[in-house]
């Protein structure tokens, strides 16, 4: 599986991301700086946490509209994989390949902890891997993670099972609706989470739960 | 031409720093506030001398950056 992650300025989880896809793929992903407008030919694109632009005007803002989503947009329309993770899922919003809008944590406060959530869809390529309702544990590290959408499209994401993972209950740590953690585009080729699958492929990390998410694309996308 | 764009949250759409606010303004003794919504004020300046032409343009740039319109509304106002 031939991989890049977009690198914007205050990315700071792409080299998370680039160990994490080595160790999994065997391969180096292709680093993109944001004023890119082309990617390399690749099978998978991350959008890596951090906080990309500073957080300004909105999280996720300024990148969504910058050069290299122009040719993430295009990856996506033509099918390709994309892996929005944390500030990612920010900028997938923001640039509209996923339905919502990831708002202040109602807590008011940054939350950094690991999370258990429930795998709630496993036909897609991101987490066929894992067991239909399995229980994973990721880590948290935001301050915007707060899933809002309108009732229509909440309704449609479940109608859809789009809805991946769900904060099990009692652990939402940001007041996401419905307890949402990962939804999908409507093609299932993009998938947008807050928690952080990268930092789980490692024992001596402290967990290897979000070794499935990665097995699932390399055995998909190989 | 000078604009100014207000940005706040839509009706509905929980707003806990302007929740926060509010409790601040209690424990400060200001026992009459009741909710309290926040917001963002946004100052351009514009070369487009047409109003019209200027509003347009400024609606775009709303909708397309300046607010997201899942959770925010906008509203622009003009200066000459």
């Amino acid at each position: 599986m031939k991989s890049a992650v977009i690198v914007f300025p205050a990315s700071n989880c792409d080299r998370d991301a680039a160990v994490a896809l080595e160790q999994m793929t065997g391969r180096k992903p292709h680093m993109v700086w944001h004023q890119e407008c082309d990617l390399p030919d690749v099978d998978l694109v991350v959008l890596p946490g951090g906080f990309s632009y500073g957080d300004y005007l909105r999280s996720g803002a300024m990148a969504g509209q910058s050069a290299v989503m122009r040719a993430v947009k295009a990856h996506a329309k033509k099918g390709g994989a994309v892996l929005g993770i944390c500030n990612g899922f920010q900028v997938l919003t923001e640039s509209h390949l996923l339905p919502g809008a990831l708002m202040r944590n109602a807590g008011l406060k940054f939350v950094c902890r690991p999370v258990t959530m429930a795998v709630e869809e496993t036909q897609n390529v991101f987490t066929r891997k894992y067991l239909h309702g399995q229980q994973v544990t990721f880590p948290v590290a935001h301050g915007d993670g707060n899933y809002f959408a309108d009732e229509e499209t909440l309704n449609r994401l479940e109608g859809e099972g789009r809805v991946v993972f769900r904060y099990a209950p009692g652990q939402n740590p940001n007041g996401s609706s419905r307890d949402i953690a990962g939804i999908l585009s409507e093609k299932r080729n993009v998938l947008g989470l807050m928690p952080h699958p990268e930092r789980v492929v490692d024992p001596l990390l402290g967990g290897t739960d979000g070794r499935g998410l990665f097995e699932s694309l390399i055995e998909t996308l190989s | 031409m000078k604009a100014r764009v207000f940005v706040t949250l839509k009706n509905g759409v929980l707003d806990p720093q302007g929740k926060a606010i509010g409790h601040a303004l209690n424990g400060l003794g200001f026992g009459a506030v009741g909710e309290v919504r926040q917001g963002k004020v946004i100052d351009l300046e514009l070369s487009e001398t047409n109003e019209a032409k200027a509003r347009a343009a400024l609606n775009d740039m709303c909708e397309k950056l300046l607010a997201n319109t899942v959770i925010e509304k906008y509203e622009i106002e003009l200066k000459a």
